[in-house]
């Protein structure tokens, strides 16, 4: 097995090595937008198809969790380019430092994903047998306020006007939310763990301004992950936005 | 035969499955994709002998339905895609272009490993009720209705997916940087052309398959409705999700097998190649125009005339760079000095049964003719030309050309020439008939056919006993040669090309020495070490203009 930071047999220079490795992760993030890329087409051709349903669906989303989820990513690629600086500039402890919190700010966003998800569960959007698009305006939690309540149902009567299949059209997308935010969730557990590894580099203080190539690539993966998110919120969650 | 080589540097079955050497792993997959030819050759066999009589003489119409639908599943991604890129490419880019191996020689292994595990997936689908949904998986069908054993089958192609984009990937990071000094892109053999387009294909269309093959699996499992009609689903978009990594995927499986041919016949024909530019961007044109066509797979499922005419002209737009190629490496045989050497024979055959397939592949594109003749055996003897008579015999010329380099010794010249005839009578024999079944009308896909055209079945049944033999000959003769073969030499042919100046096997790290490269691609003329008399009336060489 080789050590990190040598000369693997196949190559002639460290920056030939260097090279092959950013250009291979390059090469994969392009794999990677071709394989969302079909799903976000899916996706647009029945957010065209179905917009009143799709309307609806998207309205389920909480805009808060969505929009701190953002914002949590979007930090989480800052202290990852940190990181990533920080290794290019041989502050070995600020790697950790960095690496930890990004590796934070990933958990903190997919606890919030898990707290999106239970909702879907509590509400009946679970793609299946259950699903009722109009479950949580039968069954409003206590303490709610009686006015957007009101103007909620009105919205789902007009929707249900608009388009007698409502709920298999809902159906699809939450179904296609799930296949979106699921696949992305699951990148960022993978994102995790390359993180985890990196840390364990990283507390041996392996990683200087003339070896620190493994950060970066996994930084352009951490970043990739993030963009895909600044995709999808927009798309899942601003579009025909009522509240 | 040199004292150390790649095949007895190190002994034991560890020493195979943990390799990183990418000529050991090209062996690794020429084992495996020789198992997967047989599994979907069985049930080719089966498909021709059922076909006999006009009601079928083998199996029952659920069980023909499962035969053309696991022949097509095991032939094109666990035979075809991988053939040539995997075993030869594997094998020769590193020596081609004077590397020691390639860029990530452990995600190359892993590449392997993707492949048997989605071929097991696959096995255990065959094996478990089969498949009958056609391997182009139409929805609703496969995701919804089809009894058969869908699931483990789309699991199992998924996988193999991620194969074939290590592979590319692995294949794209290699030519860009590590190239020996003065291996310029444009002294690069054409075979690396071939690839690189290739690789390029692979990583952008196979990602699009797995996540359509994953969506139409989700929908199966857990009865989501992305494509299901009765839930507000779109087949149609499963169909255009599907075809366009489909159709670049016909592309993957020929252009490796056109990188061949380029490199096969400048040697027996003792003459420089003739527009090595031409070809080499005939091959990126391809790649990219390949990316645009998908929808001529779709004329006849409503889309608007302006979408069809559109994807025709595009259709014939992309045979324009397939052509280029073919006058080109007539061009090199023109005056040039001949041989009919084995690999000559099989590339040859290539340039004419791929010719019959590419035009034919016009008539589909021609809108109004493709009314008739979609859903015809007319479409299943174009790509079976273009995909056997193609793809397959490309794929055998390499194997004997490059024999000599990767076992040190000559397969039985006199045998394989005697194989490769009956191959290509067997070939056109199975094959011929089919474009006139289907221009009368006979549908694909079908259990049973009405009685007239019984003798047309049975000539391509009998043709297909032909073709069998034509290939268990070289399995026959190519395994015996391993032990019996003459001692080859390092250049047998003689041939151009950095692979020819290593031993014969090679060392495992290729190259005692990294190459200096002076010298331009297919250069017979000013290589006096390859002891050929070049005279005045060859072309000449590439820069004296």
């Amino acid at each position: 097995m080789h050590r990190t930071g040598e000369l693997y047999g196949q190559f002639e220079t460290l920056e030939q090595q260097k090279d092959s490795a950013a250009l291979g992760m390059w090469i994969f993030l392009v794999t990677e937008v071709l394989f969302f890329g079909g799903m976000f087409m899916t996706y647009t051709v029945n957010r065209h198809e179905f917009f009143t349903a799709f309307g609806v669906g998207g309205n389920t989303l909480d805009i808060k969790l969505g929009t701190t989820n953002t914002i949590v990513l979007i930090m989480s690629s800052l202290t990852m380019a940190m990181a990533v600086w920080s290794a290019q500039t041989g502050r070995k402890k600020l790697v950790t430092t960095f690496l930890i919190l990004t590796l934070g700010l990933g958990g903190v966003f997919l606890g919030i994903k898990g707290i999106e998800y239970k909702q879907k569960f509590d509400h009946h959007l679970i793609p299946g047998h259950n699903f009722d698009i109009s479950y949580r305006v039968n069954h409003p939690e206590p303490g709610e306020d009686p006015q957007l309540l009101a103007a909620e149902r009105e919205e789902l009567a007009k929707a249900w006007a608009a388009d007698p299949n409502l709920n298999s059209h809902a159906q699809l997308y939450v179904s296609l939310y799930f296949a979106m935010t699921g696949l992305h969730a699951l990148h960022m557990v993978v994102g995790a763990g390359l993180l985890l590894w990196l840390l364990s580099q990283a507390v041996k203080q392996r990683f200087t301004p003339s070896y620190n190539t493994p950060v970066e690539i996994v930084g352009l993966y951490w970043h990739f992950v993030d963009i895909v998110w600044i995709y999808l919120f927009p798309l899942l969650y601003l579009i025909d936005r009522h509240r | 035969m040199p004292r150390e080589h790649y095949l007895n540097a190190t002994y034991g079955i560890r020493s195979w499955l943990l390799t990183t050497d990418h000529k050991r792993i090209a062996l690794l997959y020429l084992a495996s994709v020789t198992f997967f030819f047989f599994v979907g050759g069985i049930f080719a066999a089966m498909i021709r002998i059922h076909l006999l009589t006009p009601n079928g003489l083998l199996v029952s119409p659920e069980t023909y339905n499962k035969l053309f639908t696991m022949h097509g599943v095991a032939m094109i991604f666990f035979f075809l895609i991988p053939s040539i890129p995997a075993v030869i490419g594997n094998f020769l880019i590193p020596i081609m272009i004077g590397a020691k191996d390639l860029a990530f020689p452990k995600i190359n292994l892993l590449s392997w490993y993707i492949y048997l595990a989605g071929g097991c997936f696959v096995l255990y689908s065959f094996s478990t009720g089969g498949l009958d949904t056609g391997w182009t998986f139409y929805t609703p069908l496969s995701s919804v209705y089809s009894n058969s054993a869908v699931t483990p089958a789309v699991i199992g192609i998924f996988i193999n997916g991620f194969s074939s984009i290590l592979t590319g990937l692995n294949f794209i990071v290699t030519i860009h940087t590590m190239r020996a000094p003065g291996m310029t892109w444009f002294r690069l053999p054409l075979f690396v052309w071939a690839h690189y387009a290739v690789s390029l294909v692979m990583i952008l269309g196979t990602p699009v398959i797995a996540i359509t093959l994953l969506l139409a699996g989700l929908e199966r499992v857990f009865h989501l409705g992305f494509f299901n009609p009765a839930l507000g689903g779109d087949p149609i978009l499963f169909q255009h999700l599907f075809w366009f990594y489909s159709h670049p995927a016909v592309y993957i499986m020929i252009l490796p097998a056109m990188g061949v041919i380029s490199e096969i016949i400048p040697t027996f024909a003792r003459k420089e190649i003739v527009g090595y530019g031409f070809i080499a961007g005939s091959s990126i044109a391809i790649a990219v125009i390949g990316f645009l066509v998908w929808a001529h797979h779709m004329f006849v499922t409503g889309e608007s005339t302006y979408a069809a005419l559109a994807f025709s002209f595009l259709s014939y737009l992309v045979a324009v760079p397939s052509a280029v190629k073919v006058f080109n490496w007539s061009a090199t045989l023109y005056k040039g000095s001949i041989s009919f050497d084995t690999p000559m024979l099989y590339a040859l055959g290539f340039i004419g049964l791929f010719l019959i397939g590419g035009l034919t592949g016009l008539f589909l594109a021609c809108l109004g003719l493709d009314i008739h003749i979609h859903d015809t055996y007319f479409v299943v003897a174009h790509f079976h030309y273009i995909m056997v008579g193609g793809a397959v015999m490309g794929y055998l010329g390499a194997l004997h050309f490059w024999w000599p380099k990767i076992t040190g010794r000559l397969y039985p010249e006199f045998l394989a020439r005697i194989a490769a005839l009956v191959l290509f009578i067997g070939f056109n024999l199975t094959f011929f008939p089919q474009f006139i079944l289907g221009y009368l009308g006979m549908p694909r896909r079908y259990h049973n056919y009405p009685p007239e055209f019984q003798v047309l079945n049975v000539m391509s049944t009998a043709g297909a006993s032909i073709l069998a033999v034509g290939y268990l000959l070289p399995m026959v003769y190519l395994v015996w040669s391993m032990r019996y073969g003459k001692v080859a030499g390092p250049n047998p042919w003689p041939a151009t090309g950095l692979e020819w100046t290593t031993d014969s096997p090679p060392l495992t790290e290729n190259f005692r020495v990294t190459p200096e490269v002076t010298w331009e691609p297919y250069d017979f003329r000013n290589r006096p070490e390859l002891g050929l008399q070049v005279g005045a009336s060859l072309a000449p060489a590439h820069g004296d203009d």
